[in-house]
């Protein structure tokens, strides 16, 4: 089941690196300068990684059954936080430890209106993705705030031997998958995904975990807004991290976790990840306008939902959904 | 045995009534509350032309919410909106500078939204795709055709557009309104009457109540499902063109973010996002609602425009309370 | 009356789902003007049957003739537009349009194609007097209680002219009055020659109302009969195919215990409002306590409250004489040892999307907490033990657990909680909806358990299976507890006598 729904995205991404090898044969070549690695696919990884680790955090709380889409005007508020602090103070280690607490805070908000006040969660982010960006521009006056900080450039645009923003986002990749599979996590969490209220009755804290999941998204958007802004030495309230939260559900649909819930593919996020950050790059190589990227994006998503579709459609049609065959069998 | 049934009868009498119109009324007060903020504080602001106004500058995102409120009443969403007001926008603009006839670039704009709200709803309804997905392609669809005709703005200056963008009526007591504002309120009242008065309409509300009663019950919810997608794509295509009316342009990054005002709108209004519970009514008074924090920041002078961002998504936030508690009230029965 | 020629008749009908056979070969047919029961135990195939007459199944083999003509329907629309109307045991109405739009929308009166309200209330307020029902047509219909939304679906059914009524379970959330009421319009509807095919699982109802009797079993037709010349004991034998040796096994036990004074568990002016008045219980170890009453007099309110899975708004609840951490939720009553089987296993039991392995050992996980996973070893131990021991069929740790049929889910959560090792085990309708076989053997668990020293408390809608289980019972009205009885006079009789009885103030009788 789950190596079948990781198979399309999986070519998909082949497809288009072979596209681009075949576009510029020297995509593929990477060359060592300076003990710093570089070429094509590194690019794509860096580019990639904001994204990736907002997808990450976006996966753990669509296991849920949740949504959040607030993990843009986040990101931005992180950015803004950190780059006022610096521009302030010079402090880049404080500035980051206040963006990633402001952060956790937003995180625990978000989760205080899906898991306690029981909002839709798809409702519950929406005040925070309308107000975030206020938020942001709140902070940084409406203007684009630039700092110089070597520290802080690192986040984003440093490297060691690989650039840093791609190591950061490998580490909480793996750190994600150990924590939730060698634990019962990855298990409740999706307990919680496909049926909260027998959780709860089965003593599980539905309530810490879909709070945790807020959290760790909020967080996985605070440093990804780091790293957007470290890379640009800006914060920009405006368009930092505009439409990632898309970008990133995209990601995770496409790596096969259903919005509904329950099981979920961290692999398959990584490759949805990529194919979305690959396809950037892709039309960047070919030379269409990038603003025209969008419009493959569309492709992309009606593809994958064609190629599911013989899957799911006659699933859902003629009732061989395990739940329906079971109800009919039973009467 | 009194001791307890007696609140239950009472709560069930004071909740039955007006619980479907509690958030459209909770909406209106809040919008009187505004206005009688602004009125208070300002000078000036509460003239008929202020109110005309807030129609004038809102007219397509009524249109918007409109269309938003079918869809939200059968429990689904749509993303696309802002994208296909911006290719709306685009469309009129390219055809018109191409030398079409004014007539032929609204046919043309008009059916291009409907296609795409067609082509969504055959997703949702026959793909199965979720309508956050399927209205997310169609989103991504829509903003990036905007850009394949070009990546500038082009402006308009087809005489027609021109002179219904800055032609008035003359309402009595000295208050002008543009066409825009009648396009809008003819639309708002078509959409009452079929809402309420169609079958079509009430299986709309019979979708978003339990889409899985409604196709056993024998209604035709697969051509509402898609119906409302391609309500939606029109009304998104008829508000760009106010847009274009509003703008005289078209542009690729016109409208962004719009879709969250018209969600926000509909939400404001009172119309219940699992669906099946809310009025277009509610919608107009949202975007009302909506419209006047807009004009109090703009008279403010001082206050940034962002703060209009933060106090949307307060306003939002106050009403998903208000539907917990209707939901709760509703349970405890 | 069998001399008319049918008015349905199905032949030969083949049903598959992936990997399922449904239905093999099975006839049926429908006359005129007479209540026919179709019988069998769960997955027996009786809902695929009607589902495969109104075109919610397409059929992989066979034939359906409507009047003689052959008929295939590609969906309920269309059923019923040819006089075919089915009323599901769950209502199947949107709670959230008016009484008369649930009625008659999608063939409502219109004046000039526009909906003519007042016309559609007049003519719904006409279809539900010939119910006996004088609710207003114009109220939503989620302010009525369940009982009324069943008759306001059999109303919509009606409302076609049908010829043919199909009643799936309409009587399992009904008492006792409404049951009656539902037989006194199906009577009706009979004379006035509909063909009735009504399908229920109390066999009482079958000779009550039914003229003639198809069962069904595993897929497959076992016969059709005239319910006057079918004796219970033939129409039992007939669906389950087997003797019925294993009810007997669970004979009523007397008063045997009485050993441990201390209760392990003690509720104290326990209540909700809304849900159950304030009432004292007691539980003592290796004791079964059953709860009798009606659906809706508070069965499965009260053990809620003592679950803690809603808050109690007054009293509180003791375990071993210590009060249970209040507003602690299920955690603080799982803490100490009391475990609930909710009674909607789909809803509030199993998480469907999981393998039977991950809901057996999800109560223990959550007690663990998610960071100290339960060793694979111990997890596949458990599970083999419980998978043998209840016979949960597919014996298959790793099959999706909503493959599976309702006893055997049913039985998966029961394994659930006796991995937790409970000291109270409070099940909640455990026998519900499920087959006889699977029936007698969680109620042969029931009893061992009791026997080993584990507290039950067992709620059933069947007061026969409460009487036979129990040890004590606690009698329920009207979200009231009126009465404790054990011993001789826990009887059906006095039972049955206590719950029809009009005063509340009956004093504890033990």
């Amino acid at each position: 089941m789950t190596r079948t729904r990781l198979l399309w995205p999986a070519l998909a991404l082949v497809a288009l690196l072979l596209l681009n090898l075949i576009v510029e044969p020297s995509f593929f070549e990477l060359r060592l300068q300076d003990g710093h690695l570089f070429g094509s696919l590194v690019d794509i990884l860096r580019n990639g990684a904001p994204t990736l680790l907002i997808a990450l955090g976006m996966t753990l709380v669509i296991a849920t059954r949740g949504i959040d889409l607030s993990v843009g005007a986040v990101a931005a508020i992180a950015g803004a936080v950190t780059c006022t602090y610096i521009a302030s103070t010079g402090d880049a280690l404080t500035a980051m430890a206040l963006a990633l607490g402001v952060c956790v805070v937003l995180g625990l908000w978000n989760g205080f209106l899906v898991a306690v006040l029981g909002i839709q969660p798809i409702i519950a982010t929406l005040v925070l993705m309308t107000a975030g960006r206020g938020i942001a521009m709140l902070l940084t006056e409406g203007q684009i705030v630039t700092v110089d900080n070597p520290l802080f450039r690192q986040v984003g645009a440093g490297f060691l031997f690989l650039p840093i923003a791609i190591l950061i986002s490998l580490a909480a990749l793996v750190a994600v998958a150990l924590v939730t599979r060698r634990t019962a996590l990855g298990m409740l969490i999706e307990s919680v995904g496909v049926n909260p209220e027998a959780s709860r009755l089965a003593g599980v804290r539905s309530r810490t975990i879909i709070w945790t999941v807020y959290v760790f998204a909020a967080l996985c958007s605070g440093v990804a807004g780091l790293m957007i802004s470290s890379n640009v030495s800006a914060a920009d309230a405006n368009s930092a991290g505009l439409w990632i939260e898309m970008d990133a559900i995209l990601a995770v649909v496409i790596g096969g976790t259903l919005l509904t819930g329950g099981r979920y593919s961290l692999t398959g996020t990584l490759l949805g990840a990529l194919t979305i950050q690959t396809l950037t790059t892709t039309v960047y190589t070919i030379g269409v306008p990038p603003e025209v990227t969008l419009v493959f994006k569309a492709g992309v998503v009606i593809i994958v939902c064609l190629l599911q579709a013989p899957r799911v459609a006659p699933a859902l049609t003629r009732a061989p959904q395990p739940r329906q065959v079971e109800e009919a069998m039973a009467r | 045995m009194t001791a307890l049934t007696q609140p239950r009868f009472l709560s069930r009498v004071q909740s039955r009534v007006p619980s479907r119109f509690l958030p459209v009324i909770a909406t209106f007060v809040v919008f009187v509350l505004t206005f009688g903020a602004g009125a208070v504080r300002y000078e000036g602001f509460a003239s008929g032309q202020v109110i005309a106004n807030l129609f004038i500058d809102n007219a397509f995102l009524i249109v918007l919410a409109v269309g938003m409120t079918f869809v939200i009443l059968t429990g689904g969403i749509d993303l696309s909106v802002g994208a296909v007001v911006a290719l709306s926008t685009m469309i009129a603009a390219a055809t018109l500078e191409a030398g079409w006839p004014a007539w032929l670039a609204v046919l043309a704009v008009l059916a291009s939204g409907s296609t795409l709200g067609l082509g969504m709803g055959l997703m949702i309804h026959k793909l199965r795709v979720q309508p956050f997905i399927a209205t997310l392609a169609g989103m991504f669809l829509a903003r990036g055709l905007c850009f394949v005709i070009s990546i500038d703005s082009i402006s308009i200056k087809d005489p027609a557009f021109r002179t219904i963008a800055t032609e008035t009526v003359m309402l009595p007591g000295k208050v002008a309104i543009t066409y825009s504002v009648l396009i809008a309120l003819a639309v708002v009242a078509v959409a009452a009457y079929v809402l309420h008065l169609t079958r079509f309409g009430r299986t709309v509300y019979a979708v978003g109540g339990s889409e899985s009663s409604a196709r056993l019950m024998g209604l035709a919810t697969g051509r509402v499902t898609v119906g409302v997608y391609v309500i939606s794509g029109f009304c998104s295509a008829l508000a760009g063109l106010l847009f274009s009316f509003y703008m005289l342009s078209g542009y690729g990054l016109h409208a962004v973010g719009m879709e969250l005002d018209a969600i926000a709108a509909v939400v404001v209004g009172g119309t219940l996002l699992a669906g099946g519970m809310g009025y277009v009514g509610g919608s107009v008074v949202g975007v009302l609602v909506l419209g006047t924090v807009q004009t109090i920041i703009s008279f403010e002078g001082t206050l940034s425009s962002w703060w209009t961002r933060i106090v949307i998504g307060v306003l939002l936030l106050a009403f998903i309370a208000l539907q917990r508690l209707i939901l709760y009230r509703q349970r405890d029965l | 009356m069998t001399e008319s020629p049918p008015l349905v008749d199905m032949r030969g009908i083949h049903v598959e789902f992936p990997g399922v056979k449904a239905l093999e070969d099975v006839d049926f047919r429908l006359f005129p003007g007479e209540v026919h029961a179709l019988m069998g135990e769960n997955g027996a195939g009786k809902s695929t049957l009607i589902k495969a007459l109104t075109g919610v199944h397409p059929l992989e083999a066979g034939e359906i003739h409507l009047d003689g003509a052959p008929v295939s329907f590609p969906g309920p629309a269309q059923a019923q537009a040819a006089g075919i109307s089915t009323v599901y045991q769950e209502v199947n109405l949107c709670t959230n349009l008016s009484v008369a739009e649930n009625i008659l929308l999608g063939r409502e009166p219109r004046r000039f194609g526009v909906i003519d309200g007042r016309t559609m209330r007049a003519r719904a307020a006409t279809l539900l007097a010939r119910m006996g029902l004088t609710i207003d047509p114009g109220s939503a219909l989620g302010s009525h209680p369940i009982a009324v939304q069943q008759l306001v679906a059999i109303a919509r059914a009606v409302a076609v002219d049908a010829r043919v009524l199909i009643l799936d379970e309409p009587t399992s959330s009904l008492d006792t009055d409404e049951v009656a009421e539902l037989f006194r319009i199906i009577r009706v509807l009979r004379a006035e020659g509909v063909a009735v095919l009504f399908v229920t699982h109390f066999i009482e109802q079958v000779y009550e109302i039914s003229d003639r009797v198809t069962v069904l079993r595993n897929g497959k037709l076992v016969g059709e009969y005239a319910t006057s010349a079918l004796s219970r004991i033939d129409l039992v034998s007939a669906m389950i195919g087997r003797e019925l040796g294993v009810l007997e096994e669970v004979e009523r036990r007397s008063e045997r215990r009485s050993a441990d004074p201390a209760p392990l568990l003690r509720a104290e002016g326990l209540g909700r409002a809304g849900a159950i008045a304030p009432f004292d219980l007691e539980i003592h170890a290796g004791e079964v306590v059953g709860l009798a009453g009606l659906l809706g007099s508070g069965r499965t309110e009260l053990a809620r409250l003592l679950f803690g899975a809603d808050r109690a708004d007054t009293g509180r609840v003791l375990m071993d004489g210590e009060p249970l951490r209040q507003r602690g939720g299920p955690r603080a009553a799982l803490a100490k040892g009391i475990a609930f089987s909710s009674e909607d296993r789909k809803a509030d039991g199993l998480v469907a999307d999981l393998t039977v392995r991950d809901n057996m050992i999800l109560a223990m996980q959550a007690a663990r907490g998610w960071a100290r996973q339960v060793p694979r070893r111990t997890a596949d131990e458990l599970v083999e033990k419980y998978l043998t021991e209840l016979d949960i069929r597919p014996a298959n740790p790793d099959a999706v657990v909503g493959t599976l049929s309702g006893g055997n889910q049913q039985k998966v959560l029961l394994a659930r909680w006796l991995i937790t090792r409970p000291r109270l085990l409070i099940l909640d309708e455990p026998t519900r909806g499920i087959d006889v076989g699977a029936k007698a053997h969680i109620q042969k668990v029931v009893a061992d358990l009791a026997a080993d020293g584990m507290a039950v408390l067992f709620i059933s809608a069947e007061l026969e299976e409460v009487v036979r289980i129990s040890d004590r019972i606690v009698v329920l009205r009207d979200r009231h507890k009126i009465a404790e009885l054990s011993g001789s006079a826990a009887g059906v009789d006095e039972v049955m006598e206590l719950i029809a009885s009009g005063s509340t103030k009956v004093e504890a009788l033990s």
